[in-house]
């Protein structure tokens, strides 16, 4: 390892500006990383985070400001640059080939080519596994990628940085879709990378994880700079006031439930899965009953997944049938169903939430554009309308974007898609809710935010299914919590009964019970 | 001027002019290697068309460069309606054939009408579109692949087809004002525009309307949303409860109707006839892809690239023949409409530009 530094900092971004149609995401930022340090960066969703990063990894080009690597000024004109001064990024979204193996994707741009030109796929394939078994991150290197969960996904895009021998790393939002376990595991690879004298630049909204981790922290609010502080001489409440400009209420306040009659019925459902020959799911029965949300927990992977596909009909049951408000909804339509009171907001926002080309008031429209009050008897959109509720929906959940309305849905930040998303659900008003991870990538104060809507959902007489993979959030705002492993309900705990602990076991498949047909 | 500059239209036009320009350069090129000497007349004669004649031919010229830039506008619209909803619809070439066919036939063999006629033809072309969008739904076919067997079907088929109704003595079918004058497209008076020139019809009023309407289909209204959102992303679409199935199969369906449409407007001008031997498709459905491109992928676009590609098509037979054999004005055009192809290209060349000249502003600062 280069001990001898030119330079304090491995990485200097002195008072970067970059601006984007109708905003200014950032405002004479500056950022200095140290040789060997774990930097968090925290901000509120659209404070401007992956933008500086990109800019760093030369997906952008500031207006202004200088970026220097051990002293000295480069250039980042592109990727490419990038990965010739040693700098790597996990991206916030993936960007990965969907119809290619993982294997593939990793070694992407840099494969390993005999002298005839051939690829020479064993040796690549012996380093990522060797890599994938040196920091535990398990992937299947044959899997293709559209055929495996999010969270292997996201371990594809870090061993595609390790495979490059980095020494610059950035994890935009990396812990966003891992399970606690992982997220420990995570962090503790971050640490021995920190300790090879990899330097780290570490975006999370999740202060625990920027507190537990990082070295320092750089805070930003709407595209300006705010601070840079040692974490160990300040505490979580301080970073959240820095960060959003108030005190932000970590804890749920609920009153109790008062669940009223079955809305959701699933009864003895069986899924198939799409990567592998067994089924998903395997006769899986519960129900969700008006004014109270329950909380499918489990570790990524357990046929969650495949769970809310099957609700929702993206995927066809292999058998079971499931109930909305007594109807059997088992072979309804997606249309019906959303017609019949159902909202889902998907796992995956590019995926399945958003027609990224589309404008944000074009998205929020998504699934109700054909009714009376969108479009008119002739089949035309009425644009007036669509816009003055698209206002609405951005006022009233404060979805925050360069433009407004007519934002491009790809221009915006990560949490503000998610809010648009989640706006667009919730405004619904759906007799059942699915939520699968709502507050993933939101910053603490959307977050306390959605929360609060989820509750007011409830005690509106809704139910509403939240499907989660955070621990918090499992204990915190469900009035009962399903753990799912292996495709089955292995246990029905009470959140104020148990600890994160029995949790715990239960997701591991340590501990079970025999789950009755309620 | 920047911000004019990074306007998506201005752009659009931008690298239509330049592709342009650039094929020009590169067909003046090729003539210069064959033979300097004639090269800069003969591109220029390329480039003048019909201006090249005395003036009281040339409206007669321009309605007959019209007469084939209807269908040329119509195929081009064909291409681009399926491209926005994220379908390559080279089968249009085949659509045409069908549309083709099915007025010719009407028309000859059983004396229909100009209207019954055009809209046989639409229904061919929309049926044909729909084997397609079938086969592409329900069995998960490229429509590529599909496209491309169905144009030789229907070339096939139509060659078998119209031979009953083609000239004992020629390989082409009858003339239809000499069989049925009514199957002819009514010119509405636009003939005495254009010189007495009886090919100019109906046909142009009609495609340029039928332009606008695709227009505001795909941008305003709730078809066009869906469509395009299928387009752009599939399991949105689906997420959102649209009918992926049908929407693939009604967007092919529209897309060959338009093709059909197209060969109609051509044929029932009595300006071409079929002939009943020919073993290649018709370019038209092909050039209707570098017409959409030229375009922008916009329908109003699309009538003035058709224009284009139509008028430098005719002058071709410009080229002096004294000085190159007679098929080189197919290689001149053929080059300067492959490279109006290349528009999407100059497009994102340009923003990188646009970009990087940003980025270095901002460093002098
Ligand atoms: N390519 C782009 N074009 C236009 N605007 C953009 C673009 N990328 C980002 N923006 C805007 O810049 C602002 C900052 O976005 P950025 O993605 O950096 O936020 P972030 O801090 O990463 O937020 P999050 O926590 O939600 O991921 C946002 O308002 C966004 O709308
Ligand atoms: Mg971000």
């Amino acid at each position: 390892m280069g001990e001898t530094h030119n330079s304090e900092y491995a990485i200097e971004m002195l008072h970067i500006t970059k601006r984007f149609p109708g905003i200014i995401a950032n405002d004479d930022i500056t950022l200095q990383l140290r040789h060997g340090e774990i930097h968090a960066l925290l901000g509120e969703n659209g404070a401007g985070k992956s933008t500086l990063m990109s800019v760093l990894f030369g997906l952008y080009q500031a207006e202004e400001g200088t970026i220097k690597k051990d002293g000295r000024e480069v250039r980042i004109n592109n990727p490419n640059d990038a990965n010739n001064l040693g700098i790597g990024m996990v991206h916030q979204h993936f960007k990965l080939v969907e119809c290619f193996t993982v294997l593939d994707n990793i070694i992407m741009g840099v494969e390993p080519v005999g002298a005839l030109g051939f690829l020479q796929k064993k040796q690549a394939r012996e380093k990522v596994i060797a890599l994938s078994e040196k920091y535990g991150l398990q992937v299947d290197p044959d899997a293709k990628i559209e055929d495996i969960t999010v969270g292997m996904q996201q371990r594809t895009e870090i061993l595609k940085m390790l495979y490059r021998d980095n020494e610059i790393l950035i994890f935009d939002e990396p812990t966003a879709v891992l399970t606690p376990q992982e997220i420990e595991e995570l962090m503790q690879i971050m640490r021995n990378l920190a300790a090879e004298g990899k330097s780290i630049l570490f975006i999370s909204h999740k202060l625990a994880e920027i507190m537990a981790v990082a070295d320092r922290c750089t805070v930003l609010r709407k595209g300006r700079y705010i601070g840079t502080v040692e974490t160990k001489n300040t505490t979580m409440e301080e970073l959240s006031a820095m960060m959003v400009g108030r005190n932000v209420n970590f804890h749920v306040e609920k009153q109790p439930a008062r669940p009223g009659d079955a809305v959701l019925e699933v009864k003895h459902m069986t899924v198939a899965s799409r990567v592998h020959n067994n089924n998903a799911v395997k006769d899986v029965s519960f129900k969700v009953r008006r004014g109270e949300i329950v909380c499918i927990a489990g570790i990524d992977g357990n046929g969650q997944s495949e769970l809310v596909y099957g609700i929702t009909g993206l995927e066809p049951l292999v058998s079971g049938s499931i109930l909305l408000d007594g109807k059997d909804i088992t072979k309804a339509s997606i249309r019906k169903r959303s017609a019949s009171g159902m909202s889902h907001i998907p796992e995956d926002r590019h995926k399945h939430g958003l027609v990224l080309d589309y404008s944000l008031e074009y998205n929020m429209v998504l699934q109700t554009y054909f009714e009376s009050r969108f479009t008119d008897r002739i089949g035309f959109l009425r644009r007036k309308n669509i816009r003055q509720y698209s206002d609405r929906l951005i006022d009233q959940y404060d979805v925050r974007s360069g433009q407004g309305s007519i934002t491009p849905a790809r221009s915006m930040s990560g949490g503000n898609q998610q809010k648009a998303i989640i706006a667009r659900e919730i405004d619904k008003n759906p007799e059942v809710l699915v939520a699968v991870q709502p507050t993933r990538g939101l910053d603490v104060g959307a977050i306390e935010y959605i929360h609060k809507q989820l509750v007011a959902q409830r005690d509106a007489g809704k139910a509403v299914l939240l499907i989660s993979l955070e621990l918090d959030e499992v204990m915190d705002v469900p009035d009962r919590i399903l753990v799912m492993y292996e495709g089955e309900i292995v246990g029905e705990l009470d959140p104020k009964q148990t600890t994160q602990e029995e949790l715990g076991l239960y997701m591991a498949g340590a501990k079970r019970d025999e789950v009755k047909d309620q | 001027m920047r911000k004019a500059l990074k306007n998506e239209g201005v752009q659009a036009f931008i690298a239509s002019i330049f592709c342009i320009l650039l094929g020009v350069l590169i067909g003046y090129i090729v003539l210069l290697c064959i033979n300097p000497s004639g090269a800069s007349e003969s591109i220029l004669n390329v480039i003048k068309n019909f201006l090249y004649k005395k003036p009281a031919r040339q409206m007669k010229e321009l309605g007959n460069t019209l007469a084939k830039t209807m269908p040329l506008i119509l195929c081009s619209l064909s291409i681009l309606f399926s491209y926005k909803v994220g379908l390559f619809n080279i089968g249009a070439a085949g659509q045409y054939v069908a549309g083709a066919c099915a007025s010719l036939y009407a028309a000859l063999a059983w004396g229909w009408g100009w209207l019954p006629c055009m809209i046989f033809a639409v229904v061919a072309g929309a049926l044909l579109g729909s084997i397609t969008g079938l086969l592409k739904a329900y069995c998960n076919v490229n429509e590529v692949i599909s496209g491309i067997m169905l144009n030789w079907i229907c070339l096939y088929t139509a060659n078998t087809l119209l031979t009953n109704v083609k000239e004992s003595t020629s390989p082409y079918t009858m003339y239809l004002d000499k069989i049925n004058k009514s199957s002819l497209l009514p010119t509405l008076g636009l003939d005495r525009v254009f010189g007495n020139n009886e090919n100019v019809t109906i046909a142009v009023p009609l495609t340029v309307v039928v332009a606008v309407i695709v227009w505001i289909i795909l941008g305003k209204t709730k078809l066009g949303y869906e469509l395009k959102a299928t387009g752009n992303n599939r399991n949105a679409a689906k997420y959102a409860g649209m009918a992926q199935n049908r929407n693939i199969i009604l967007t092919l369906a529209i897309s060959g109707a338009l093709a059909g449409l197209a060969a109609s407007l051509l044929y029932q001008t009595g300006y071409m006839r079929w002939e009943c031997t020919q073993s290649s498709v018709p370019a038209m459905g092909f050039n209707g892809i570098a017409a959409a491109f030229l375009g922008g992928l916009h329908p109003i676009g699309a009538i003035f690239s058709s224009f284009f590609i139509q008028h430098i098509t005719d002058g071709g037979q410009y080229v002096n023949t004294n000085f190159y054999s007679s098929q080189i004005s197919d290689v001149i055009s053929s080059v300067i409409i492959y490279l109006c192809g290349f528009v999407l290209f100059i497009k994102l060349t340009m923003k990188k530009f646009l970009s990087k000249k940003d980025e270095q502003k901002g460093a002098k600062q």
